[in-house]
């Protein structure tokens, strides 16, 4: 899952921060020539700077490739549409039952103000997501992989009843 | 073109400085217990009612951000008045309308009840459902506008006094050095950190002025409305700029202080001055990751939201951490308060840069937005950054009065470090377990984070209270000092 991964590459790296500092910190107390550090230091930071551009490029090459901004016609007919409306403070969708394998089109809008579609599963992971806007309707595609029963919870700040705005969705298999 | 040497501080503009230091002090540890308060409460260990968590969220996120402004803007007023002539009847002025702004904020949220998260997102001031009334959101935006006028005094004296001394914004971020072969001595760092955080500010609170206008107006007036993309584009120009300025303004305080202690001077390479360049485009124009989840949002934008938080890094990374590690490596560097503060400050930049770049990738961002990972990684570079740079000035202002540390000021630094990365630490954890953000009511299966989260807090908050304490009784030697 892409939350576990962004957990297993930030813990890392955030440790190999605190052991840098901490062993400078450790040894700042010595002397040393200050020249010979700072050209040291110039290397590594060329050395630090190329390295990143080289691990960011193909980052972007395979993140970039999919994004969810457009819906492209899928094979074998149709996709599954819901049209899901965000109000002070719930959700109305136009559907609630959907099939495992077949992708699904959330259609989301808001009638008041700005609210956010946070699709979670059965376990209560988020697992898609869109933003809900007064005059704007994003299309959010996604497939249901397991049967069960999935919650839409409210990700963006809307008032009193923010943390009420909730909604269930079944997915079965196919027939 | 060399720099000439450092002007004298007049000791008004002294007094001025250590009222926003004053200032900075009480309203950050006020703000640090309304967040152990919304902590507290989503672990249901205080009784706090949802209309009162989300009052105290609205308080808890403007004031953060105004104060980390104001204790910024004080490091960035002490050094550059060393090097261009500031008027300190603009310093003044600036705090002025800080306090009036401040009390219409604070009428606004705990009298009239507005409770419209610190980011005002339009509509919502003018649509509370009945919860608020119009003058309270009224109040509210009218004060943070009157904060942002102040501000905007503070960067055009700024913007006066640079261009007057360096002539062009080219010369004072040291162009001349950088591309056109100029052998002579750049700008130091204090100005070309300066001109960046002027020239970005500028527009940033232009844009926010537009918006809190436009959402003054949509209140009364609810027949005038405006564009919700548009207004969230604005809104987060304004919010992402003003908020990174503050880190590019604390940092002043590592390129000025760190130095002292090493015994070594701050370095202004080639990269140094890339670095700062490329910031100031990147940090213009990276503010779309805040809206990738706003697919109608062009394309471009979110590419370019993403590509840019990648490459923002590039500069904190290589030069500034890269920059004080080289400082302080076997230096004869004797820790104390002060330099301990700073060196912390730029761990917890760096750390926090990790999970911010990681959350603006688009396939993370669409099942991390809006949960507590991003808390999470705000809080690193702006507790463990921001307000470790304001702390460590503080604490440089009492040493220069030769008031030395005690064993209860290392204490407090101890556990300010490790209460404030076990309590970012936690809101990371809550993200990873998609835990959403800004709830007034949590979950039974979130609540064992929320507890531990809590306790992090107030170790943070007691240690907030020893840094307080010791800068508001320390005043008055400072002054004289």
């Amino acid at each position: 899952m892409i939350h576990s991964l962004a957990w297993q590459v930030t813990v890392p790296l955030v440790l190999a921060f605190f052991a840098v500092f901490a062993w400078v910190a450790l040894g700042a107390g010595d002397k040393a020539d200050a020249t010979a550090i700072s050209q040291t230091s110039g290397r590594i930071r060329s050395w630090i700077f190329w390295v990143l551009v080289a691990v960011f490029l193909p980052i972007f090459g395979y993140t970039l490739r999919d994004l969810p901004y457009s819906v492209a016609a899928v094979a074998g007919g149709p996709p599954q549409v819901i049209k899901a409306i965000g109000h002070q403070w719930r959700w109305e969708l136009s559907g609630t039952e959907v099939q495992v394998g077949k992708p699904v089109d959330f259609h989301i809008t808001a009638s008041d103000v700005n609210h956010g579609f946070g699709l979670y599963d059965p376990d209560l992971k988020l697992i898609a997501q869109a933003q809900a806007m007064p005059g704007y309707t994003n299309v959010l595609r996604h497939v249901f992989t397991r049967p069960g029963k999935y919650r839409v919870l409210c990700l963006e700040y809307c008032g009193l009843v923010h943390h009420g705005m909730l909604a269930e969705i079944t997915a079965s298999e196919a027939k | 073109m060399a720099d000439k040497p450092e002007l004298p501080l007049d000791p008004a503009g002294k007094r001025g400085v250590l009222a926003y230091l004053a200032v900075a002090a009480v309203v950050l540890l006020l703000m640090m217990l309304f967040g152990l308060a919304m902590r507290l409460a989503q672990s249901e260990w205080l009784g706090l009612e949802a209309v009162y968590f989300y009052q105290v969220m609205t308080a808890h996120g403007i004031g953060m951000v105004a104060i980390a402004a104001l204790g910024t803007a004080a490091i960035l007023w002490y050094f550059l008045a060393r090097r261009v002539r500031l008027s300190t009847g603009i310093l003044y002025a600036n705090l002025a309308l800080f306090l009036v702004g401040v009390v219409l904020v604070l009428a606004g949220i705990f009298i009239g009840g507005f409770a419209g998260a610190w980011t005002f997102l339009y509509p919502l001031p003018a649509k509370p459902m009945g919860i608020w009334p119009q003058w309270a959101a009224a109040s509210y935006l009218l004060g943070v506008l009157i904060v942002g006028v102040g501000f905007l005094l503070f960067y055009l004296d700024c913007a006066r006094a640079i261009l007057g001394r360096y002539g062009s914004l080219g010369r004072a971020l040291g162009w001349p050095q950088l591309f056109g072969g100029d052998a002579s001595e750049p700008p130091p760092p204090v100005v070309i950190a300066s001109t960046v955080v002027t020239f970005i500010n500028l527009l940033s609170i232009l844009a926010g002025a537009v918006i809190l206008t436009l959402s003054l107006i949509n209140v009364y007036v609810p027949g005038f409305t405006v564009d919700a993309l548009l207004a969230k584009n604005l809104i987060y120009f304004f919010g992402h700029v003003f908020i990174n300025s503050t880190i590019y303004m604390g940092v002043i305080a590592v390129y000025e202080i760190l130095p002292r202690a090493s015994g070594r001077p701050w370095k202004v390479s080639r990269p140094f001055l890339a670095g700062w360049s490329a910031t100031l485009l990147m940090v213009l124009a990276v503010y779309p990751h805040h809206l990738l989840m706003d697919f109608v949002n062009p394309t471009w934008m979110h590419v370019l939201g993403q590509v840019l938080s990648y490459t923002s890094s590039l500069p904190v990374i290589a030069v500034t951490a890269v920059g004080t590690l080289a400082n302080v490596h076997r230096s004869g560097l004797r820790w104390n308060l002060a330099s301990g503060l700073l060196f912390l400050s730029v761990l917890g930049w760096a750390t926090g840069v990790v999970p911010a770049v990681i959350d603006a990738t688009i396939v993370v961002n669409k099942v991390m937005h809006n949960t507590m990972w991003v808390p999470g990684h705000f809080h690193t570079y702006l507790l463990l950054g921001v307000v470790a740079m304001i702390l460590g000035f503080m604490a440089w202002l009492d040493e220069a009065a030769a008031r030395g540390d005690s064993a209860l000021d290392r204490a407090a630094f101890w556990v300010f470090a490790v209460g404030g990365f076990g309590f970012t630490a936690l809101f990371l954890l809550s993200g990873r377990d998609s835990v959403p953000r800004r709830w007034a009511v949590h979950l039974p299966e979130w609540l064992p984070y929320d507890r531990v989260a809590a306790c992090f807090a107030a170790a943070v908050v007691l240690a907030m209270l020893v840094f307080a304490l010791r800068f508001l009784i320390g005043l008055k030697r400072m002054a004289a000092a």
